[in-house]
């Protein structure tokens, strides 16, 4: 690494590229950001970890100025600045890479690198100019895309180049990246952190924000932990582990994996043969899939994401109709029923995005503790909804799932993203299924919740259910599955033990080791 | 939405919000009246006593408000489902065909008698003209805001035919069927209240008016306390996850919008059996699309829907006590009014929003402090 972490007590040469003193934010009553003291070295990698809600997005808001503090000043280069807007932060050398990308789909690359910073009528001379920056920053960075394609038909991995493109070209000196790796695969992540390990060569600076612990010690020079509005601990990377940054995150000691006893396989609960699904144009998304899960393990299925293992979840559940197969629950044939014929067969699903799929933001908690489940006699007084039985139910599982808070006439959005997620674990769980499906359980979710989500589903599977899970996360799969299975493109290209090294688990997802 | 908290307390959203979007139409149609010469406040004046300073404006006021309470609760059921219905004013035409069908072969019976079937047939051919868009966007992908606009221009031209070639009355000049019996007509609530002994004055108000608020209390039963109602509002706020949930879209979006069609066409049981006593062209008089505005206003719940009503039927009566008083003030000036706090109400419904949102988080800071 071409610039050495500077250790906290030495006075670093240069004037730190921006600083935080004494930050203060309140929404309300949500007292956000406390008393921020905040030091990003010049030329360093800074990542700041704390749990949703910690108030990490709304330092960067302010820095970014989205946001005003309500007291506090800021430092650029060692000058006191205001910022008022994001235009005021691009002028001061900040640009920002948000979780949500800001691109206009369906524009190339060329024209969202320099929208709203055409500099002319004439789009001309910007374009030129983009056009040659962009092909010096895929040479010098391995920045690489290509100037005339469409935004919306990139991957993931390359709209983000598309971003930093965007904040470079702006002439941004320090580059703020709000949770950069939520959204990409293993191997686009790496090639993340190899782009800005060479930003960082070329003396740039970089404020990553994430919660997830691997991409600190892999990238970070410097680590920030915040904890309730707070910034409890800052350190050196090379000086800390990840215990002891997720403790400082949660405040108390947390197991990263759950112990799990090794699991006695009982009889075949979900059997799954020659499943082929396609979309309506006739594409194969899942092609001759075979598999069975049996009472009391969990398997788990491995892939890229985009490969599959959606569409297989989604078939399982009803909401897609396989083409050509077998789906057995038990002793019934469920290929081809809907989801609510499959639910009361003894099938919980818990989806790959609770936003999308697994709640109705707009609803109370309470109402969507019985999405799916609306029809159960337990919850109808005559031709009407037991409120009464619905909302005690949904307290009953707010206490039992530790839901915070724990108000069931909350709005669904109101919650956190951990929350949200034990809400719909918490009402797929409690029906006791003989089989549940899972589809990234802990996506977005904070590190406490992680645990006791597992911990739950282990609990599920020790007492004889079949669990199907589906995970971005190798690390989750490798510590909850008992078997593991690989997608890729479509198919099941391998299975393998949990303890499997990661690397050849990769492979296997790469479709090589076949 | 009952109940559901956000980023204002609920009475602020429900009653200061639409109080100060009123204000401001007000004070734009003042700016108005202004520039044609006339007194704002005078204007107001005989607008208010028109509307509600005598027992028969009251009657009248009410009459309007009936309507709209059948359209706003059609336009608010369909949009709890997620889809924008503007053809309550197809539906209730084609509704009035039913009242007129059943009012005619029944005629001499008595009202009492008829009203049930009356009600039915209503009910069934609002919601018939509302099942074919409802069926073709469930079915075929086709847009509801398109078809239901289209199914309103057919219900008029199929009103005229039918008028005109096979239900007018032979030798009359104008389209329209014969008048029903006396004894089949809805009576008005004057003539059921002077036996009691109270006079309220001459006015076309009649017992649908019940009608109507029995309907709304039946949709606030139906959207908020039944399972139809709730996976309505799933598939409204979240397709996907109504699938997910094993709700079927179409079967929500088809029995969404035939309940929307049955809603507005019972406004046909007001005008036809309760005022008009005849099936006749354009009886609905854009009481649809007065309901969009009425249920925006409402925030499509059925409490502000009967309030938004009244105001709009205030709006009506008041409008034409207005235009009588002080002829420079003519009809169409009226409908500028009316106009205005569509706009202001619907349209713009959002734009005293965010600075009621700021002052809140600032005087519960003060508060804090």
């Amino acid at each position: 690494m071409p610039i050495a972490p500077i250790p906290d007590a030495q006075v670093p040469a240069l004037p730190p590229a921006i600083e935080l003193v004494g930050i203060d934010k309140r929404f309300g009553g949500v007292h956000a950001n406390r008393d921020i003291h905040l030091t990003v070295d010049k030329g360093s990698i800074h990542g700041i970890v704390g749990e949703n809600g910690a108030g990490k997005s709304t330092l960067m808001s302010i820095l970014y100025g989205f946001y005003q503090a309500d007291h506090g000043r800021i430092l650029v280069d060692g000058r006191e600045v205001r910022i008022r807007s994001s235009a005021d932060a691009i002028g001061l050398g900040i640009g920002m890479v948000h979780q949500q990308f800001m691109l206009v789909e369906t524009f190339t690359v060329l024209e969202n690198v320099i929208l709203g910073a055409e500099g002319a009528p004439r789009l001309a001379a910007a374009e030129s100019r983009a056009r040659g920056l962009i092909e010096r920053l895929a040479r010098d960075y391995g920045l690489t895309v290509d100037p005339d394609r469409i935004v919306g038909e990139l991957s993931v991995g390359e709209q983000q180049r598309v971003e930093i493109l965007k904040a470079l070209f702006r002439g941004a000196e320090t580059l703020i990246l709000d949770e950069p790796t939520a959204v990409l695969t293993p191997a686009e992540a790496d090639h993340l952190f190899r782009i800005l390990r060479r930003l960082q060569a070329e003396g740039k600076t970089v404020v990553i924000i994430t919660h997830k612990l691997r991409e600190i010690m892999a990238v970070t020079d410097t680590v920030s932990v915040m904890r309730r509005g707070e910034v409890v601990a800052t350190w050196p990377t090379a000086a800390t582990t990840v215990e002891r940054i997720a403790e400082a995150m949660v405040g108390r000691r947390v197991l990263l994996h759950v112990p799990k006893a090794s699991s006695v396989p009982g009889r075949t609960l979900l059997a799954v043969e020659g499943l082929d699904v396609r979309d309506g144009r006739g594409a194969r998304l899942v092609e001759g899939v075979t598999f069975d899960v049996r009472a009391g393990e969990i398997v788990g299925i491995a892939g890229v994401a985009g490969n599959g293992q959606s569409e297989l979840l989604e078939t399982i559940a009803g909401i897609r109709r396989p083409s050509a197969g077998s789906i057995r629950l038990g002793a019934e044939a469920i290929g081809g029923l809907d989801p609510a014929a499959i639910r009361a067969l003894g099938l919980a699903h818990v989806p790959e995005d609770r936003h999308r799929m697994g709640l109705v933001l707009a609803l109370e908690a309470w109402e969507n503790v019985m999405l799916g489940y609306q029809d159960d006699p337990a919850y109808q007084a005559g031709v009407l909804i037991d409120g009464r039985a619905v909302r005690a139910a949904a307290t009953d599982r707010f206490r039992g799932y530790d839901v915070r808070p724990p108000d069931i006439r909350l709005r669904t959005g109101l919650f956190s993203g951990g929350n949200q997620q034990k809400i719909v674990i918490g009402r797929e769980m409690e029906r006791d299924p003989d089989v549940l499906l899972v589809g990234q359980p802990t996506r977005g979710v904070d590190i406490g919740a992680i645990e006791f989500i597992h911990r739950r589903l282990i609990a599920l599977r020790d007492r004889g259910k079949a669990i199907l899970l589906v995970s971005a996360e190798l690390d989750e799969i490798r510590s909850l599955a008992d078997r593991v299975l690989c997608m890729c493109g479509g198919r099941i290209v391998g299975e393998c033990r949990p303890e499997t090294p990661e690397a050849d688990i990769g492979l296997m997802m790469a479709g090589v080791a076949a | 939405m009952s109940g559901s908290r956000g980023e204002l307390p609920p009475l602020v959203d429900y009653l200061v919000v639409p109080a100060v979007n009123l204000t401001l139409a007000f004070l734009v149609s003042g700016l108005v009246v202004l520039a044609i010469g006339e007194n704002p406040l005078a204007a107001v004046r005989i607008m208010l006593s028109g509307a509600l300073g005598y027992a028969e404006g009251v009657g009248y006021t009410l009459y309007y408000t009936t309507n709209f309470i059948f359209t706003g609760l059609a336009v608010a059921v369909a949009f709890h489902a997620g889809l924008f219905n503007i053809g309550a004013e197809g539906q209730a035409t084609m509704a009035g065909l039913g009242v007129a069908v059943v009012c005619l072969a029944f005629d001499g019976a008595p009202w009492w008698l008829v009203l049930p079937f009356a009600v039915a047939a209503a009910a069934l051919f609002g919601a018939g003209w509302a099942f074919v868009p409802g069926w073709a966007q469930a079915r075929r992908g086709s847009h509801i805001v398109i078809t239901t606009i289209m199914f309103n221009f057919i219900a008029a031209t199929v009103m005229v035919y039918l008028l005109v070639n096979v239900l007018g009355k032979p030798g009359a000049m104008n389209p329209e069927t014969r008048t029903f019996a006396e004894a089949t007509r809805l009576p008005p609530i004057r003539d059921m209240l002077l036996p009691l002994g109270f006079d309220v004055g001459t006015s076309p108000l009649n017992p649908s008016f019940f009608l109507a608020c029995l309907a709304a209390l039946l949709v606030w039963l139906l959207i908020w306390h039944s399972r139809l109602g709730y996976e309505m509002r799933v598939f409204g706020f979240n397709p996907t996850a109504a699938v997910y949930a094993g709700i079927d879209p179409a079967r929500v979006v088809m029995i969404a919008m035939m309940i929307s069609g049955a809603l507005a066409g019972l406004l046909a049981v007001n005008e036809v059996m309760g005022v008009q006593n005849r099936l006749l062209l354009e009886f609905v008089g854009g009481a649809g699309f007065v309901g969009i505005a009425v249920a925006l206003m409402g925030r499509a719940h059925p409490l502000g829907i009967v309030l938004a009503a009244f105001l709009f039927g205030v709006l009506y009566q008041g409008g034409a006590e207005l235009s009588f008083e002080r002829p420079k003030i003519s009809r169409d000036m009226v409908v500028v009014i009316q106009g205005l706090v569509i706009l202001f109400a619907g349209a713009l419904e959002h734009l005293a929003r965010p600075p009621l949102v700021r002052l809140f988080r600032r005087t519960r800071l003060a508060a804090e402090a």
